[in-house]
């Protein structure tokens, strides 16, 4: 049996009723709820600039908290992608490599009590406790466009704050260069680590140029519609870097390390050919096995319409300098 | 209904090939099942989040499993002695159903009928270009799988038919590459294959060594 608070009204759909029943049941409500939340939201914020949200207990996770959040002017304003799809269509390969393995599987995961340890070429390297680090950082609302580099994309109103204010913390020394991050390793609870065939080398490692990292859109979240992260997502904190490719922004990390040298990164690791160390999102640059100058949004239904993808997924008014003389050919 | 159990009852020679008439009629139905029933959760947003890629890969996979159907009949037979020879036009044929509701939605819904990315994607995409091979290869196949074709055709027709090995094999590769990374599905479906192609390989070739002077023993 599972349950869906939503409001105050709980339903209790029954295991052992058809597959399609239980699902169209359990899409209903989940539809009905983060939608009407969110704009009642969004009416709330246009009026008082930052407002909480009611706790909900979605499907399979640990209880959502409500979060306080500031608008960002780097929020686009394209609606966002519906909750439902955005905690059922998941790469998170530590969880399974199905889209909705990670919804079904990662209840699994412990989020609290959780360490970030920020360490390397740093003056003060230290162990972050995620919900000190919540209580002294400002929250914003970013709705960021996200393009996976699987071909689709959503828009993902995420809560966060720049990665540079954690940066900051540790001064980086003169000779750190780029940011190593690591995911948490833990085979018990995540049946991904654990499996026969591992579709990765784990743990899960990413990294950036520090300037890239340093970025004001790039951002460490820890929410999502307004509550804390579901497991699914990346929970309790994950980094969210929009004009990448979705896998470079690295889900519940606890390790980010400051580097001289370019830091290994896993899909580069699994495949070179494909997955580059930049992975900007580039309409002209193909992935070897398909192209990548359209994009499918998610949450339009059987007949939704191809898009084009934009240069660093649209953000490049704001990053192209980032790249200012690089080949991006080269520099996939 | 009435009228055809009792033709069974009173006409056992003739209710045979009636038998045998519901039974593929049944077997189409139940097999064509699945695009139905999940075209129709497509119409009404039960799909999820990517409605186009869960059809797409849905009908593929069929296309392949019913393949793989096909190509089990013969050894079925060899190994328990049930021969369902007389199915195996409607498996096949169920095949190629499914590869070209697949390949239609690749078409309309992925592609949009964007000839050019289309095109692009059949030349540039290795794993495109070998699932366009599996179904160009079906093309004939199924067009030659009726009665009159089979006399017309005579040992032409096994001949040729003897392409879905390559069609199935094909298949497999296919799968294998629209991966990310090595997943245990598409590794099972290839083994998979790769045991029945196999088996054919090994008859043949111990029918060709052993028994020389012995008729040779059927590949199919
Ligand atoms: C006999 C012919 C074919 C068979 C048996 C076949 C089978 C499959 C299978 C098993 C999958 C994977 C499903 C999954 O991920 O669960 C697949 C995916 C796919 N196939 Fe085919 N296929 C065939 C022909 C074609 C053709 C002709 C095209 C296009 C020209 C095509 C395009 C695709 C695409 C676009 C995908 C999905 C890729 C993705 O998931 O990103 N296939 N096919």
């Amino acid at each position: 049996m599972e349950t869906l608070a939503t409001q105050g009204s709980v339903r209790i759909i029954w295991e052992d009723q058809s597959m399609f029943i239980r699902k169209s049941a359990a899409v209903r409500s989940s539809e009905i709820t983060p939608q009407e939340v969110f704009l009642e939201r969004r009416r709330l914020i246009m009026a008082a600039a930052a407002v909480g949200i009611s706790a909900a207990i979605p499907k399979g996770g640990a209880v959502a908290a409500a979060l306080q959040a500031v608008e960002s002017r780097y929020s686009t304003d394209e609606a966002p992608t519906a909750l439902k799809h955005i905690t059922n269509y998941n790469n998170y390969y530590e969880f399974g490599v199905g889209k909705e393995d990670p919804a079904a599987n990662a209840h699994t995961l412990t989020t609290k009590p959780w360490t970030l340890a920020v360490d390397g070429l740093a003056a003060r390297p230290t162990d972050f406790h995620v919900e000190d680090l919540l209580s002294s950082v400002a929250l914003e609302e970013r709705i960021y466009r996200l393009r996976c580099v699987e071909g689709w994309s959503m828009v993902i109103p995420w809560v966060g704050f720049p990665l540079s204010e954690v940066l900051g913390r540790v001064e980086p020394l003169g000779s750190a260069r780029y940011v190593a991050f690591e995911t948490v390793l833990r085979p018990d609870e995540m049946p991904g680590q654990r499996a026969f065939l591992p579709a990765l080398e784990w743990p899960y490692v990413e990294g950036l140029r520090l300037d890239e990292a340093m970025h004001p859109l790039t951002i460490l979240a820890v929410g999502l519609y307004g509550e804390t992260l579901p497991n699914q997502n990346g929970a309790p904190i994950r980094l969210v870097v929009p004009w990448k490719y979705g896998f470079k922004s690295i889900k519940s990390i606890v390790k980010i390390t400051l580097t001289e040298e370019q830091p290994v990164t896993s899909w580069n690791r699994q495949n070179p050919r494909e997955y580059g160390f930049y992975s900007n999102v580039n309409p002209e640059v193909d992935h070897p096995r398909w192209s990548q100058a359209t994009e499918m949004p998610i949450g339009k239904g059987l007949f939704a319409k191809r898009k084009p993808t934009l240069l660093f997924n649209g953000y490049a008014d704001e990053v192209a300098g980032l790249y200012a003389g690089m080949d991006l050919r080269k520099f996939f | 209904m009435l009228r055809m159990a009792a033709l069974i009852s009173e006409k056992p020679r003739i209710s045979a090939a009636v038998r045998f008439r519901v039974i593929r009629a049944t077997l189409y139905w139940i097999g064509l099942g699945p695009a139905v029933w999940t075209f129709f959760l497509g119409l009404t947003d039960q799909l999820g989040a990517n409605p186009m890629r869960t059809l797409e890969q849905t009908l593929g996979l069929w296309a392949l499993r019913f393949l793989i159907a096909t190509l089990a009949v013969t050894p079925f037979r060899d190994l328990t002695g049930i021969s369902l020879l007389r199915y195996r036009r409607a498996l096949g044929l169920l095949a190629f159903y499914y590869a070209l509701l697949h390949f239609t939605t690749y078409i309309v819904l992925d592609q949009g009928l964007n000839l050019s990315a289309i095109a692009a994607d059949i030349v540039k995409r290795p794993y495109i270009t070998i699932g366009m091979l599996a179904f160009a290869v079906l093309v004939p196949l199924a067009a030659t799988s009726n009665d009159t074709m089979v006399r017309r055709m005579g040992r032409a027709w096994s001949r040729l038919h003897r392409w879905v090995y390559l069609a199935a094999a094909a298949a497999a590769v296919h799968f294998l590459l629209v991966v990310k990374s090595w997943t245990m599905e598409p590794v099972v479906y290839f083994a998979i294959v790769a045991i029945l192609l196999g088996y054919r390989l090994y008859k043949r070739l111990r029918g060709s060594r052993g028994n020389r002077r012995r008729k040779p023993v059927p590949t199919r």
